[in-house]
């Protein structure tokens, strides 16, 4: 039997964490901004079948980044979660806090006990009855949660984005003011995201039941505000405002 | 993180979310995870049905009609001879575009209506699509066919089922029988109890077509009826102003007609009926109580 080279606890956890955002920081950003109305959740995002945002419960919405099929792992875990003691209990005692706790004791066990830690960022954000009440618990890879309010960011690119919806958001968005805050925060000043390179969904204060909708590409091209005017005609809703004649100058409509 | 670290799922246990290894993986499926995790209530083994009135829920219909398709049940569940509640609900959303409605042992069908609606939320949300009707018709199937032993121990649970097919743009109904038997309907169902005159009724009034009103006073009528025949079938009460939960499920969901167009519907309906019964009301005449007045009593 050989022995296992002693290595400090200190350079294990660095080592496991470096690996972990490094993982991260591969894949694309995702924001969540409190509107009038709700919570949006908008991720960029150029698969329209492979979600990042997805729903958990009547009032709770799920969100992850990083590799897939990790989120998407604990994605289904949580909604075993919510069902099953909504099954046992009662619907109204699902909520956020608890399902955050589980996924916290889960990454932090996976992460200093496992071989590979996972390579995630999630989100659970919960609609209360006003603004005030909402939720937004940021997990990261090690099993940190945070309590965020307003507004919160996933990704590798989050400080950057955090620091433009500091200036951009403010209380009381419509939805298309919030989707055009969240779609200019993820891109960042030399960008410019169009309705297919975005995921979009909604917690509803208003539903009875299930809050969660999705918002699909034709929706958020509706929603999304007008293109910087050195690159009229890109997104897709063009072909709608223009003549065929200056629409062809552009780029061709639902590009 | 189970399946790609090959942590053992003993270990796993100590926190409270659910995570399987890929081959103990219960997919979609609610209730096998249910029974997974131990929730699953044990079953019934003992003839419960012969030692106790268990309360019994009764009349359901289900009609096709133009945007979709109806659902109506009464209010009264029994127990034995006694009504043991008045304003019983018996028919309910399955998810946006479908709808069960119960008759049998009300425990039972509660539980199964609760199991059934959270199994198809839960499809949905884990596999992010819906299961087509089909399929939620078959998973319906299944629970009634796993109640059989219940059924057989006088809970019998006979569900109808009924929804807005999204690939087809038609309504279509189906209906069970305690083993599990999954029949679909082209037109028309019923289940419990008042069935027989329920049924009937529905069956004489039923024309291709039907709009929203003819099939809302359609389905009232046959509820009337079989009230009026069925002594555990409930009629209006229009003292408490209960009436029966009447559904459409059109292309826009699963949505319930509201009481107060309910009870407009009930008294004309009442209004008509009185038209045809009144004139010809005559109480038979009784050879127990002897009038010893004009007539003198004789048998004439």
């Amino acid at each position: 039997m050989s022995m296992p080279f002693y290595v400090a606890p200190e350079q294990v956890m660095k080592d496991r964490a470096d690996y972990a955002r490094k993982g991260i920081a591969r894949g694309r950003s995702l924001a969540a901004v409190v509107y009038d109305e709700g919570i949006l959740v908008c991720a960029e995002n150029p698969s329209s079948t492979l979600r990042k945002i997805s729903e958990i419960y009547d009032r709770i919405a799920f969100a992850g980044v990083g590799k897939y099929n990790e989120f998407d792992q604990l994605r289904i875990a949580g909604v075993r979660h919510a069902d099953l003691k909504g099954f046992s209990y009662s619907r109204e005692d699902v909520d956020a806090r608890s399902l955050a706790n589980a996924y916290a004791q889960i990454l932090g066990q996976i992460f200093t006990h496992e071989m590979k830690p996972m390579e995630v960022e999630i989100l659970v954000a919960e609609i209360g009855a006003t603004p005030e009440d909402d939720e937004l618990y940021h997990i990261l890879y090690d099993g940190t949660v945070m309590d965020e309010s307003d507004y919160s960011v996933l990704g590798g690119d989050a400080d950057a984005i955090d620091d433009r919806l500091d200036e951009s958001w403010e209380p009381g968005l419509s939805l298309v003011d919030a989707l055009g805050v969240a779609a200019a925060a993820l891109a960042g000043p030399d960008r410019h995201l169009t309705a297919t390179d975005l995921e979009a969904a909604v917690l509803e204060r208003a539903s009875t039941r299930r809050a969660f909708r999705r918002i699909e590409r034709d929706e958020i091209a509706d929603l999304l505000p007008e293109p910087p005017p050195d690159d009229e005609d890109a997104d897709g809703e063009a072909g709608t405002a223009t003549t065929d004649g200056e629409a062809a100058d552009g780029e061709p409509a639902g590009s | 993180m189970a399946p790609s670290t090959g942590m053992p799922a003993d270990r796993l246990s100590a926190v409270t979310l659910p995570f399987y290894l890929p081959q103990d993986d219960p997919g979609p499926d609610f209730a096998a995870l249910v029974r997974r995790t131990g929730l699953e209530p044990p079953a019934i083994t003992a003839d419960v049905g012969d030692r106790f009135d268990l309360t019994h829920a009764t009349t359901c219909v289900a009609v096709r009609y133009a945007d979709g398709v109806l659902m109506a049940g009464d209010r009264r569940a029994t127990s034995g001879n006694f009504i043991s509640h008045r304003a019983i609900e018996k028919v309910f959303p399955a998810d946006r575009h479908s709808g069960v409605c119960i008759a049998g042992a009300a425990g039972p069908a509660m539980e199964m209506v609760k199991l059934f609606q959270l199994q198809l939320e839960h499809y949905e949300k884990v596999e992010g699509a819906a299961l087509s009707l089909e399929g939620k018709a078959n998973q319906l199937s299944q629970m009634v066919r796993s109640n059989l032993p219940a059924a057989m121990q006088g809970m019998a649970v006979v569900p109808l089922f009924a929804g807005y097919d999204l690939r087809r743009g038609a309504g279509r109904l189906f209906q069970y029988d305690v083993t599990g038997g999954r029949y679909e309907e082209s037109n028309h169902a019923s289940t419990g109890s008042g069935s027989l005159h329920a049924g009937t009724v529905v069956k004489l009034g039923f024309r291709e077509g039907l709009d929203r009103g003819a099939v809302i006073d359609l389905a009232l009528n046959s509820l009337f009826q079989a009230a009026d025949e069925d002594s555990a079938t409930g009629g209006p009460d229009l003292i408490r102003r209960i009436f029966p939960v009447v559904a459409t499920i059109t292309e826009a969901g699963f949505q319930r007609v509201g009481d107060d167009e309910i009870a407009e519907r009930f008294i004309r309906i009442v209004e008509q009926l009185e038209l045809i019964e009144a004139p010809s009301l005559r109480v038979p005449e009784t050879t127990t109580e002897v009038d010893h007045g004009e007539r003198g009593g004789d048998v004439r």
